[in-house]
C-alpha cells in the first residue's frame, strides 16, 4: 500500500472528478469532494514523512521500469510540494461548502467539483512525476481546468480573463513542449533523471541552450512571473472565492516547482549557474518585478486585485531566491513556497468571506467592516502582516532568509530592492487596515453579520499557521533545507 | 514568584489592561481604574524587579526560537530596568491627567485610546526587556502600530495626514535600515544578543561596522535623528496625553534606548571609539541639536515647539551613545529620565492650557499665570528642568554628559551643548515669564479662565516635583546604572 502512495496521490484525485458527475446531488458532492482532498491530504502527507525518513521514491507506471516507461519519483520537495497542494484543498473543501453554493449555479456545481478536482489532479500529477514530457500533460491538464474555473466567476468581466489565461497559458505551455522538444532531440529521452545524465555531454550545444530558454520562459509565463504576469490579476480578481484562494496558494507554486526541476535535477546545478546565465539574470528580474508589483498594488482598489498583484511580486521573491543557485537561496526559495501559500491562502480566504456576506470586495465597500465583521478583519490583519514579514509570523521566517541568502552573496542592490518592496507592501497592507478600521462604515449600509464558522474556520486554521510557522520553523525551514539539499545533491 | 515570572507578569500586564479597558467600554470610570490599576501594577511589578537586577540576576525567558540560533528572549539588564520603571510610573500619572484632560475637553472614541495606550506599553515594555536585536526590533514595531490610531485620534483630514507621514517615516526607516542592519548583524556576528562588551568586535571590519553603525542610527528612526525627525513634529495632532507619555517619553525614548542598547551591547564602547563612523555621527548628532533648538525658536505653536526642543534633547541621548565614554553613557541613561519628567510636564502644562483656557500659540499666553498660576509655575519648574538648571534634574544628567564630551576628546562638542542650552533659554524661559508678567493683547479674553481640571493639576504636581527629586537624590539611579555603563576606555 505504501508503496503505491505516489501513483494514489494523483489517481485519486484524478477518479474523483467522474464520481463527481454522476452523483450530481450537490451536498453529496461537496461531501465526496472533501472526502477526497482529506484522504490525498493524509497520503501526501504520510509519504512527505516516508520520503524524509527513507529518500525518495520511485514508481514505475503500469511496472514499464523508466526510462523507458513513465516514472513518478517524489523527493523531499515533491513530497513537500504535494503537502502544500492537497493541504491546501483540505483546507478550502470545507469553506467551499457555503461559498461555491452562493457563488456558482446550483445546476452547475458538480461540474465545478469535477473540475476543481481535474485542476488538483494536474498539480499533484506534475509534482510527483518524473518524467517531463508527463509533467507538461498533468500542467495543461491543471491549466484546462482552471481555465474553466475562472470563467465560472459571476462577474462578467471573469469570461474576459480566462480567455486571457487561456491564450497567455497556452503560449506557456507551448514554449514549455517546444522546449522538451529539443531536449528530446538531443537526447532521445524524456525522464528527467535520465535528462539529467545525458545532457551534460551536450551541453555546449545550442540546442541544449534553446531548450533551456524555452523552458524558462514557457514556465515564467505559467509562474507568471513579471512581466510574463498579465493574465494573473484578472484570473484571480474574478474567479469564485474558492478558486482564487486555491490557485494563488498552489497554481503558480507548482510552476514554481517545476521550474527548480528544470534547473536543478534536469539541468543541474552546475549547468544551470555555470554555463547559463541564470544567476545573473533572474535574480535581477524577479526582484525588479517584486517591485513593480508592490508598487502597482498600492494603487489597487479591488481587494483581490491587489492581493494578486501583491502575489505577483511574491513570486518574483521565491523565483529570485531560487535563483541565487547556493543553498542558502534555494531553501529560502522553497520555504517561501510554503509560507506564501499560507499567508495569501489566509488572505484570499479572509477576502472570499467579505464577498460573501457583502457582495463586493472593493475597498471603498469594506469601509468599518472592522466593527461588524471582526474576526474576518483580524484575519486579514495577521495575514496581512505575515504578508508584509512581521516578526513571528512565516512572512518574517521567509524574508529573513530570503535577505540573509542574499546578504551572503553580497549582493546588497538586491537587498535594497526587497526593503523597498517590503515598504511598499507595507503600504497596501496599510491601506487595507486603515479601510477596515480606521474608516467609519459607509452611512445607510445594510447591517452585515459575520461570516458563517464553515468559512472562518479553515481562513482561521490558515491564519494560525502563519503565526506557527513563524514560531517554529521545524516544519517549514527544516523540510525545506532537506528539499534543497536534495536538489543541489542530485540524485542521491 | 521567580524573576522569570514576574518578568513574563510584567509583559502581559498591559495585555490584560487592553482585555480590561475593551471589556469596561460601557462603563467609563471603571474603565479608567482599569488603566490606573494596570499602570500601578505595571510599575510595581517592575519596581520588584530592582533588587534581584543589583543582585546580578537577568531574568531570562525566551518566548519562541523562530529561527535557529535567534530567539525572541527577554533578558534583564539595568538600563531597561530604568526605563520601563520610568515609562510606567508617567504611565499612571498620564492616565490621571488623561481622565481630566479627555472628560475636559470631550474628545470622543475614548475606549480606543486608553485600549492603545495600554497597548503602546506593551510594546515598551518588552522593548524594555528585550534580549536581542529581534525582540527589540519585534515590540518597536508593535510600538509603532499601536500608537497609530491615537495620532490619528482625532480622525479629520489633517490627522490623517499626520499620521500618514507618522507610520511612513517610521515603517521605511525601521524596515528599510533598521532590519537591514540586524540581518547584516547577523551574518557578521552570527548572533544578535545583546552581549556587554559587544558582538561584532574583531567580526566586523571597520568599514562594515560604520555601515551598521550608520544604518542603526538612523533605521532607529524614533530617535528622531535629522533628516528622519519629520514623524515627531506630525504626531503632535495626537491629543496632549498622547504627546506627553508617548511622544515625550516612552516612544521616542524607546529609540533612543535601542540606540544605547546597540551602542552598549551590539559594539561595545570599546569597538564603538574605533569605528570610523563614530565622528561624522557625532556631527549628525550635534546637527540635529542645533538646528532643532533653531527651528523651536521660531514655532509659535507651543506643542510644536515642544516637539522640535524634544528632537534636540534626544539627540543628546544619541550623542551620549556614540561618545561612548563612562560619563557620557551613565549621562545618556540619565537624560532618558530626566527629559522624561522635564518634558512631560511641559506638555501637560501645555494641553491644560489648552484645555481650560483654549490656547495653542505662545503668543496667546501673556498674562495667562495670572488666571492658571499652578499650570504656568509648573510650566517654569519643567523649563528650568530642561534647561539644565540646579534645583532640577535635568542639571545632573548635562553635566555628565558635558564631562563626557572632554573624557573623548571632542570639546567642541561641549560648545555646542552649551548653544543649546543657551537656547533652551531663550525659546523656553520667555513662556511662563510672559505667562505672569505680560499683559494680554486683549484683557477681556482672559475673562472666564479658569484654572486646569484637579486631575491635570495633580499630574503635573507629581511629575514637577519628580524633577526636583531627581536633582536632590540622583544617586540611586546613577549607581544603578553604573555597572553596565562603565565598561569603556
Amino acid at each position: 500500500m505504501d508503496h503505491h502512495l505516489p501513483v494514489l496521490v494523483v489517481v485519486t484525485a484524478l477518479v474523483g472528478a467522474p464520481l463527481c458527475i454522476l452523483v450530481r446531488q450537490p451536498r453529496v458532492v461537496w461531501g465526496l469532494f472533501t472526502a477526497i482532498t482529506w484522504s490525498i491530504a493524509a497520503m501526501a502527507v504520510t509519504l512527505l514523512l516516508q520520503v524524509l525518513s527513507e529518500g525518495p521514491v520511485r514508481y514505475a507506471l503500469g511496472g514499464w521500469p523508466p526510462p523507458l516507461g513513465i516514472e513518478l519519483r517524489v523527493d523531499v520537495l515533491g513530497g513537500f510540494v504535494l503537502t502544500i497542494v492537497s493541504g491546501m484543498a483540505a483546507v478550502v473543501a470545507p469553506y467551499s461548502l457555503r461559498s461555491v453554493e452562493q457563488e456558482v449555479d446550483a445546476a452547475r456545481v458538480h461540474q465545478f467539483y469535477a473540475v476543481l478536482l481535474l485542476a488538483l489532479t494536474g498539480l499533484l500529477g506534475l509534482t510527483a512525476t518524473g518524467d517531463i514530457f508527463n509533467a507538461f500533460v498533468f500542467l495543461e491538464i491543471s491549466s484546462l481546468a482552471t481555465y474553466v474555473l475562472v470563467s465560472l466567476g459571476r462577474d462578467r468581466r471573469a469570461l474576459v480573463s480566462a480567455f486571457r489565461y487561456l491564450v497567455m497559458g497556452t503560449v506557456g505551455g507551448t514554449f514549455f513542449l517546444i522546449g522538451i522538444g529539443f531536449l528530446y532531440v538531443q537526447t532521445g529521452t524524456l525522464n528527467m533523471l535520465d535528462l539529467a545524465a545525458i545532457l551534460p555531454q551536450w551541453i555546449d550545444t545550442r540546442t541544449s541552450a534553446v531548450a533551456f530558454a524555452f523552458l524558462t520562459v514557457g514556465l515564467s509565463l505559467k509562474l507568471a512571473l513579471f512581466p510574463l504576469h498579465l493574465w494573473l490579476p484578472g484570473a484571480y480578481s474574478y474567479a469564485p472565492s474558492v478558486v482564487s484562494a486555491f490557485l494563488a496558494a498552489t497554481a503558480t507554486k507548482v510552476a514554481a516547482y517545476l521550474m527548480l526541476r528544470v534547473f536543478f535535477t534536469v539541468f543541474g546545478q552546475a549547468v544551470a549557474f555555470g554555463e547559463l546565465p541564470v544567476a545573473a539574470t533572474l535574480p535581477a528580474v524577479g526582484l525588479f518585478g517584486a517591485l513593480a508589483m508592490s508598487l502597482v498594488a498600492v494603487f489597487q482598489t479591488n481587494l483581490k486585485r491587489l492581493l494578486a498583484y501583491s502575489s505577483i511580486a511574491q513570486i518574483g521573491y521565491i523565483v529570485t531566491a531560487a535563483s541565487l543557485g547556493t543553498q542558502a537561496g534555494l531553501t529560502a526559495g522553497i520555504g517561501h513556497l510554503f509560507n506564501h501559500a499560507m499567508m495569501k491562502g489566509a488572505l484570499f480566504l479572509a477576502v472570499g468571506c467579505i464577498a460573501y456576506r457583502i457582495g463586493s470586495v472593493r475597498l471603498e465597500e469594506i469601509r468599518g467592516l472592522g466593527r461588524r465583521m471582526p474576526w474576518t478583519a483580524a484575519a486579514i490583519f495577521v495575514g496581512g502582516a505575515s504578508l508584509v514579514g512581521m516578526p513571528l509570523t512565516a512572512g518574517f521566517i521567509s524574508k529573513w532568509h530570503l535577505v540573509s541568502a542574499i546578504l551572503a552573496e553580497g549582493q546588497w542592490g538586491l537587498v535594497a530592492l526587497i526593503l523597498t518592496s517590503s515598504l511598499l507592501a507595507v503600504a497596501y497592507v496599510w491601506r487595507i487596515v486603515g479601510f477596515l478600521y480606521l474608516r467609519d462604515a459607509p452611512s445607510g449600509a445594510a447591517p452585515v453579520r459575520e461570516a458563517p464558522l464553515s468559512m472562518l474556520a479553515p481562513t482561521w486554521a490558515l491564519v494560525l499557521a502563519n503565526v506557527w510557522f513563524g514560531l517554529d520553523t521545524r516544519g517549514s525551514l527544516g523540510v525545506a533545507t532537506q528539499a534543497a539539499l536534495g536538489l543541489l545533491g542530485g540524485q542521491p | 514568584m521567580t524573576v522569570e515570572t514576574r518578568v513574563l507578569f510584567a509583559l502581559l500586564l498591559p495585555l490584560l489592561g487592553v482585555l480590561g479597558v475593551l471589556l469596561a467600554r460601557r462603563r467609563p470610570n471603571v474603565r479608567e481604574a482599569v488603566s490606573l490599576a494596570v499602570g500601578a501594577s505595571l510599575f510595581l511589578a517592575v519596581a520588584s524587579l530592582v533588587g534581584p537586577i543589583t543582585a546580578g540576576a537577568d531574568g531570562h525567558v525566551v518566548l519562541a526560537r523562530p529561527l535557529p540560533g535567534v530567539a525572541l528572549e527577554l533578558r534583564l539588564e539595568p538600563l531597561g530596568v530604568l526605563f520601563a520603571l520610568v515609562a510606567s510610573f508617567l504611565w499612571v500619572v498620564t492616565t490621571i491627567y488623561a481622565i481630566g484632560y479627555m472628560r475636559g475637553h470631550g474628545e470622543g472614541h475614548q475606549t480606543r485610546f486608553f485600549a492603545c495606550f495600554a497597548g503602546a506599553f506593551f510594546g515598551v515594555v518588552g522593548a524594555a526587556f528585550s534580549g536581542n536585536l529581534l525582540t527589540l526590533f519585534f515590540f518597536y514595531e508593535i510600538l509603532t502600530v499601536v500608537t497609530y490610531p491615537l495620532v490619528t485620534h482625532a480622525g479629520t483630514e489633517a490627522a490623517r495626514r499626520a499620521g500618514r507621514t507618522y507610520l511612513g517615516v517610521l515603517l521605511s526607516t525601521s524596515i528599510g535600515l533598521f532590519l537591514f542592519a540586524i540581518v547584516w548583524t547577523w551574518t557578521v556576528a552570527g548572533t544578535v544578543d545583546f552581549v556587554p562588551g559587544g558582538v561584532l568586535d574583531g567580526r566586523a571590519d571597520r568599514v562594515a561596522a560604520s555601515v551598521i553603525l550608520a544604518l542603526f542610527v538612523f533605521g532607529i528612526g524614533k530617535a528622531a535623528v535629522m533628516p528622519f525627525h519629520r514623524w515627531l513634529p506630525a504626531a503632535m495632532v495626537a491629543p496632549t496625553p498622547v504627546s506627553a507619555l508617548l511622544h515625550a517619553v516612552a516612544v521616542v525614548k524607546t529609540g533612543v534606548f535601542a540606540l544605547l542598547k546597540v551602542s552598549i551591547y551590539v559594539f561595545g564602547t570599546d569597538f564603538l571609539f574605533s569605528v570610523p563612523i563614530r565622528e561624522p555621527l557625532l556631527w549628525v548628532a550635534a546637527t540635529t541639536i542645533v538646528l532643532a533648538s533653531l527651528i523651536a525658536m521660531r514655532k509659535d505653536n507651543l506643542k510644536a515647539r515642544l516637539a522640535y526642543s524634544t528632537i534636540g534633547q534626544l539627540s543628546y541621548i544619541v550623542m551620549g551613545a556614540l561618545l561612548a565614554t563612562p560619563s557620557a553613557s551613565v549621562g545618556a541613561g540619565l537624560h532618558v529620565v530626566t527629559h522624561a519628567f522635564g518634558k512631560i510636564t511641559l506638555f501637560f502644562a501645555a494641553g491644560a492650557f489648552l484645555v481650560a483656557a483654549h490656547r495653542t500659540e505662545v503668543g496667546q499666553l501673556r498674562g495667562i499665570g495670572r488666571r492658571m498660576p499652578w499650570t504656568s509655575a509648573f510650566f517654569l519648574i519643567g523649563s528650568l528642568s530642561i534647561i539644565g538648571l540646579p534645583p532640577f534634574g535635568g542639571m545632573w544628567s548635562k553635566w555628565l554628559l558635558g564631562l563626557g564630551t572632554l573624557e573623548a576628546g571632542e570639546p567642541w562638542l561641549l560648545g555646542v551643548l552649551l548653544f543649546s542650552a543657551l537656547s533652551n533659554f531663550a525659546y523656553l524661559l520667555p513662556i511662563p515669564v510672559h505667562a505672569f508678567f505680560g499683559e494680554p493683547d486683549d484683557p477681556s479674553s482672559l475673562e472666564g479662565v479658569r484654572e486646569a481640571p484637579l486631575a491635570c493639576r495633580i499630574a503635573m504636581a507629581i511629575t514637577a516635583s519628580g524633577c526636583v527629586a531627581l536633582f536632590c537624590f540622583p544617586g540611586p539611579v546613577h549607581d544603578f546604572l553604573r555597572p553596565v555603563l562603565s565598561v569603556g576606555p
